[in-house]
């Protein structure tokens, strides 16, 4: 989990959430990309966050891209956030002996725009949390920052402010976290 | 030559006609009636409960069957090819909730079900189904019922019949049918319709009924939603009692 660097959070605020990683790519101390993608779209209004060792970054990014595809051919709707985690879930403990080294966090708005945000460990056991999910390298220092700065029922902008600041603040605390970050507000 | 290939059953007839699939629904149209009718709030399907000899035990049989939580099956036909696909089908549920944590929508499953009936009419050492099915389920989009044919086809129905009398059935629905009956009406409609080709005394124990909605709802998987259920031969009785 730390051979590549990088991490991601997502936040529930009202109505609304967001979702964000910093751009680091690196082979332990030596940065190689600062423009490493790590938060997927999958819908309007749901993404996949990876962080983790970055070829099942990649791996599962397409993978997941393929499946949500597929589930919309055949279903003719857009897959829902709950529905989404749990397909995430099932396919990471299919690999329970020879796990994916990612631990995914899935934030949406589902069909009345309610936010969800899931979050797990890399063999798909999940977590429910209505207020915010960090995972990766800086997983420590993003736990202690969302909790000092969240609080219940922000607006979108408020929302992203909190994000950045607590990203941006567990960043600094990590050698291979930051060179940038990005935040998606839904 | 037949003893080094395996040719499918079903080959095309010079006519372009698939000739087994006739035949399969022939075997159908000999099988018992079975009635589905749409309300606005949920669906009824009905079927007569026919035994060969007045000695068998009536409670064993079943032809109304929960394939999951929110979808039922019924059929006209062969009851053992019956059992077969009800396998596949409850199977084919519990794999889709094994990934998404859900059952799946009606129209999932029809698809799932009827998939396998395709593949009996082009697979090599097969035979297609003899039973043609009613399957009522309700979801998100509302309630839905679908027939499915052993040819592997399917439609979505406002009311259907399938079996011995459905042109009878059929039209005798047509004459009943509006789009704002309600669940109620429906189970009545449904047995009025199977009364219309019945031999012989009806009861609680020569029809049987699965509804889905109209307040049947219950908890599962976290969330509210209509159940498909049985009617007991209570429930049966009382039905039959409003009528006659």
């Amino acid at each position: 989990m730390d051979y590549n660097g990088g991490t991601v959070l997502a936040m529930a605020g009202k109505n609304c959430v967001v979702v964000g990683s910093d751009k680091r790519l690196g082979v332990q101390n030596l940065t190689l990309s600062t423009e490493f993608q790590k938060v997927f779209p999958v819908t309007e209004k749901c993404y996949i966050a990876l962080p983790g060792l970055a070829t099942d970054v990649q791996t599962l990014s397409e993978l997941f891209r393929l499946k949500c595809n597929m589930y919309k051919l055949r279903e003719e709707r857009e897959i829902e956030p709950l529905t989404l985690a749990n397909m995430i879930s099932s396919t990471l403990y299919g690999r329970r002996f020879g796990p994916y080294f990612c631990e995914p966090i899935i934030a949406g708005l589902d069909k009345n725009n309610k936010p969800h945000i899931y979050g797990m460990d890399l063999i798909g056991c999940l977590n429910f949390p209505d207020d915010f999910a960090v995972a990766g390298c800086a997983e420590a220092a993003l736990f202690g920052m969302c909790e000092s700065l969240w609080e219940p029922d922000l607006e979108p902008d408020e929302l992203f402010e909190t994000a950045s600041q607590a990203l941006l603040s567990a960043a600094d605390r990590n050698s291979i976290v930051g060179w940038g970050a990005v935040i998606h507000t839904m | 030559m037949s003893d080094r290939y395996s040719f499918s059953l079903t080959t095309f007839s010079p006519s372009g006609k698939l000739v087994q699939i006739e035949y399969a629904l022939n075997a159908v149209a000999q099988g018992v009636t079975s009635i589905g009718i749409k309300a606005t709030n949920g669906i009824v399907i009905a079927t007569e409960k026919k035994t060969a000899s007045p000695l068998i035990d009536d409670t064993s049989l079943e032809k109304v069957a929960n394939v999951c939580p929110n979808i039922g099956i019924v059929y006209s036909g062969m009851g053992p090819d019956f059992r077969v696909l009800l396998a596949k089908a409850r199977k084919a549920a519990q794999k889709y909730k094994r990934i998404y944590n859900e059952y799946p929508t009606t129209g999932i499953l029809v698809k799932d079900v009827a998939s396998v009936m395709q593949e009996f009419t082009q697979s090599g050492g097969v035979r297609p189904f003899g039973v043609s099915l009613l399957i009522a389920g309700y979801d998100e989009t509302g309630p839905v019922l679908y027939q499915v044919d052993p040819s592997g086809s399917y439609w979505a129905w406002k009311a259907s019949a399938i079996g011995k009398n459905m042109i009878n059935a059929k039209t005798f629905l047509e004459k009943r049918y509006n789009d704002d009956i309600e669940l109620e009406d429906a189970v009545h409609t449904s047995i009025l319709t199977l009364k219309e080709g019945f031999e012989g005394q009806m009861t609680e124990h020569s029809i049987e009924i699965g509804i889905i909605g109209g307040g049947t709802t219950g908890f599962t998987e976290g969330k509210e939603q209509p159940l498909f259920r049985k009617l007991s031969p209570s429930e049966v009785r009382d039905y039959l009692a409003n009528i006659s």
